[in-house]
């Protein structure tokens, strides 16, 4: 297991070849991004089949469309005070879910899982939420919190039960579990405990007040951010100075020597699906719980938590699994979201665009050989060395499928 | 000499009775694969001499390890609770329960078998008590095997006769075995990309990805072409194409397999849904409008009552699947390609040491899955409305990887594995529609519930090829 940028702390020595490849695979990225485009355009494409004989033409109408969606895509989560605040928002859940998929990582653990934890996460929590009344803010924010990760980390309890009692494998039921949320959420949202009084279609009441975060007069940033930085320094200090944390690293690299050496192997994987649960349940609450457009927290629909369980298994991809990593690669997913509504508006370019970026970037990271192969001056430059083979994200030497 | 020893992978060969010992004689013989932790032989050897005077010195026993013993009784705790549900369901039961094995509009028509519902549920509830005994009981372990047929069938049987008795309408026993097979086509062959690329030891969680690209490419082309044939060629293709990706960037530039499933992904959903909103969707009558794979009716046999309209009048690509699955059996157990696509899967050093080429077999095997996913994916298009939508395999991709699983990486396993999850999908909107007091939603979740009592339940710890996942460095 290689210790790389990560926030592991111990190596100083800052890598720079690593820091170029990183660079050169953004870059690269967004050129395959803007060919996409181009290529997509149907306006432009025939332009390029006359492009010998006025190349001004395909050139300046492809360099207007790309500029133009990548000017649109910075600025809407860069540009000013109000887009960077809701891109701290949006990077919250993100950052959240990330850091319990990274934990899982860590453990060698697959926690495909994250959606469901955090679909739990927004209905347990938007339901304490909403249906408490009258209680100050100090007590039932806190209350309604913690409802939402304790459902969460029992939602992961479930599968990281499920594996070390019975040996299922965590990926089949994680998956399975995520339908089961989704279909749960579904069937509550008919029921008189979730429902609007009045409404016919499925959607609930909108939280109380006192159970909403508190955020900063104008903006979309609200407290959420601060609990996930929170989280995040909580999961270094879990996986770095205590003793479950050495035991889930360990486990992660070696179960059968971490079980000669005296571990109950099947309880760390409990207790960290558990963890991971927690975490992606966290995300949930900063959903049900977050004004993220307007000033009320968006009531809780089927689709409320989106697929930020999914998105998050990239975040924590890209952040190698280690907590500032995780935090880092949430920003940039969070930016690039919410810019991506921007470019969608201003540039009407779908922003699945931000999904095929966002792919890219992590694949384009998690091969650093290819990068030095494309990118010929880094090759030259590297030329002396052989090549490094590591892997993105610590899964246990064994793979994720074959343990 | 009727001494028996130890073989090396722990199973004994016999097992003498020995008399007064209460640990089971568990005396099945085993398959290695799945037997690695599941009992212990131990042999209690008297000192030295010489073979002749050997005989009544060695003592084997099979001695249950925790862990088989946990399964087991986890095990029967499951039939025990699903028992005590269906003793319940017993005083909701009221009335007959019609079956039909024909629809209203067959040639043939058969009988529609008329059965009272409350002895059957009774009986069934029973049966799984039975069942539940003899796995919560030791020695019993020659029953288990035949326990555990008897228990899923009595719950099946159990189920459908409290859903059906009472009702005006008769549960129709041909469209659950239509729907059955329809719907497990793409798993089959969803699995059996996966059984390719993970015997050769490359991870492949893009089975999902592969089929969305398909799906659209069939689509795409089908409809430019006016020709099914066209669009099953064009899946094909971009299935090759994504398992291209997969097996560039895992066995070529060795990044890790599990994340570069997910990126794949990823980039397949983001790809397909950018191409389709930015060109597809504004001339969707032109380029979204495929025609549709027709039913081959195969002449004489689609006659047969009941069995023909399932297995004889379907769609070329249902026939494909399950011809897929004896070929992909056929490669890798009867071939000199499938030996060696095992070997780097299990061990890819010792392929390499004997001369095989390790990369080149992964990349072989993975563009070949890639087939098998492509035509997966076109069902979602060209066997169900011929038109493409956003996300449209809806995760049946991660559906096929739990059947490759659950199936334990082998082609038959697997492909029954997948019509266990046709069969209970199918069985859910069946049921849902005969208007039991269950909700809607609860009854869609019945093939998801259903995967994991299965999985945690009865199929327990599986292990896969020892290579899985592992990039193989020279």
């Amino acid at each position: 297991m290689s210790e790389s940028i990560g926030s592991a702390g111990r190596r100083i020595r800052l890598p720079w070849s690593d820091v170029v490849v990183t660079l050169f695979a953004f870059i690269l990225a967004f050129l395959l991004g803007a060919v996409l485009m181009v290529v997509s355009d149907p306006e432009i494409a025939p332009k390029w089949s006359y492009f010998f004989s006025r190349p001004s033409d395909a050139l300046g109408a492809s360099w207007d469309k790309v500029s133009q969606a990548y000017s649109a895509l910075v600025g809407g989560a860069l540009g000013g005070i109000g887009p960077i605040t809701s891109t701290l928002a949006r990077s919250a859940p993100l950052i959240c879910a990330g850091l319990g998929i990274g934990l899982a990582f860590r453990a060698g653990l697959f926690n495909i899982g994250a959606q469901g934890q955090a679909v739990v996460g927004a209905m347990i929590s938007a339901l304490v939420g909403f249906s408490i009344k009258g209680l100050p803010l100090a007590v039932h924010l806190p209350l309604a919190v913690l409802a939402g990760v304790a459902a969460g980390a029992a939602w992961g309890g479930i599968a990281g039960a499920l594996k070390a009692r019975a040996g299922a494998h965590e990926v089949i039921t994680t998956i399975m579990l995520n339908y089961i949320a989704l279909g749960m959420l579904g069937w509550a949202l008919t029921t008189t405990l979730f429902q609007r009084p009045g409404r016919a279609d499925p959607i609930s009441p909108i939280v109380e007040w006192s159970a909403t975060f508190p955020r900063i007069e104008g903006t979309q940033l609200h407290m959420g951010f601060v609990l996930a930085l929170l989280a995040a320094f909580g999961v270094w200090w879990l996986m770095e100075r205590t003793k479950l944390g050495f035991q889930i690293r360990a486990v992660g690299s070696n179960p059968s020597a971490s079980a000669t050496a005296g571990m109950s192997v099947s309880t760390i994987t409990a207790t960290t699906m558990a963890i991971s649960g927690g975490l992606a349940g966290l995300a949930g609450v900063q959903v049900a719980l977050g004004a993220i457009s307007g000033a009320t927290p968006t009531p809780l629909t089927a689709g409320l938590v989106g697929s930020i369980g999914f998105d998050a298994i990239t975040v924590a991809l890209l952040g190698r699994s280690r907590p500032l990593g995780t935090v880092l690669a949430g920003l940039l997913f969070g930016a690039m979201n919410t810019g991506g509504l921007k470019m969608q508006s201003a540039a009407q370019t779908p922003p699945d665009l931000i999904m095929v970026l966002q792919a890219l970037i992590v694949l384009f990271v998690g091969a650093p050989m290819l990068v030095r192969t494309l990118v010929p001056f880094l090759k030259a430059r590297r030329a002396g060395k052989a090549p490094t083979t590591q892997a993105v994200a610590p899964v246990a030497s064994q793979g994720g499928l074959a343990s | 000499m009727n001494t028996t020893y130890p073989r090396p992978d722990g199973t004994p060969e016999k097992v003498p009775p020995v008399p007064g010992d209460a640990a089971p004689a568990d005396a099945e013989p085993s398959d290695a694969r799945r037997a690695d932790e599941s009992s212990v032989t131990t042999a209690t050897l008297a000192p030295y001499r010489h073979p002749a005077q050997l005989d009544e010195e060695v003592h084997l026993r099979t001695t249950e390890s925790a862990e088989a013993r946990r399964q087991r009784l986890s095990t029967g705790a499951l039939i025990g609770i699903v028992a005590a549900v269906m003793l319940w369901l017993v005083t909701q039961t009221s009335g007959t329960a019609r079956f039909a094995l024909s629809n209203a509009l067959d040639e043939v028509q058969l009988p529609t078998i008329s059965v009272p519902g409350l002895p059957v549920v009774l009986v069934s509830a029973l049966l799984l008590a039975a069942a539940c005994v003899v796995y919560v009981l030791p020695g019993m372990g020659r029953w288990r095997r035949w326990a555990g047929l008897v228990a899923g069938l009595a719950l099946v049987a159990g189920f459908l006769s409290w859903a059906a008795a009472g009702r005006s309408l008769p549960f129709l026993v041909s469209n659950q075995l239509q729907g059955t097979l329809l719907l497990a086509t793409p798993l089959i062959l969803g699995a059996l990309c996966g059984v390719m690329c993970e015997r050769s030891g490359v991870v492949n969680v893009a089975i999902e990805g592969q089929m969305l690209t398909a799906a659209f490419a069939a689509a795409v082309v089908g409809s430019v072409t006016g020709s099914v044939t066209a669009g099953l060629f064009a899946a094909m293709f971009a299935g090759v194409l994504m398992g291209a990706v997969l097996a560039l960037f895992a066995i070529t530039y060795l990044m890790d397999q599990v994340v570069l499933g997910v990126v794949i992904n990823l980039l397949a959903l983001g790809l397909t849904s950018f191409l389709f909103d930015s060109l597809v969707k504004p001339q969707s009558g032109e380029l979204n409008d495929a025609p549709l794979l027709e039913p081959i009716q195969i002449p004489l046999l689609h006659k047969i009552p009941l069995l023909g309209d399932v297995l004889f009048s379907q769609t070329i690509l249902a026939y494909l699947a399950l011809i897929s699955v004896v070929v992909v059996w056929f490669i890798l157990e009867r071939t000199v390609w499938g030996l060696r696509i095992r070997s780097v899967g299990e061990h890819p050093k010792a392929a390499d040491t004997v001369g095989i080429n390790v990369v080149a077999i992964r990349w072989s095997a993975v563009l070949a899955g890639g087939l098998f996913a492509g035509l997966g994916g076109s069902f979602f298009t060209l066997g169900v409305t011929g038109a493409f939508n956003d996300d449209i395999t809806v995760g049946k991709g991660f559906i096929a990887l739990a059947a490759l699983i659950m199936g334990r990486w082998r082609p038959g396993l697997a492909a029954l594995m997948a019509l266990f999850f046709g069969f209970v999908d199918q069985l859910g909107s069946q049921v849902q529609t005969m208007g039991t007091p269950i909700s809607s939603d609860w009854l869609k979740l019945l093939p998801y519930l259903a995967t994991i009592v299965a999985v945690a339940g009865l199929i327990g710890r599986v292990r896969g090829p020892a290579a899985d996942g592992v990039p193989y460095v020279k």
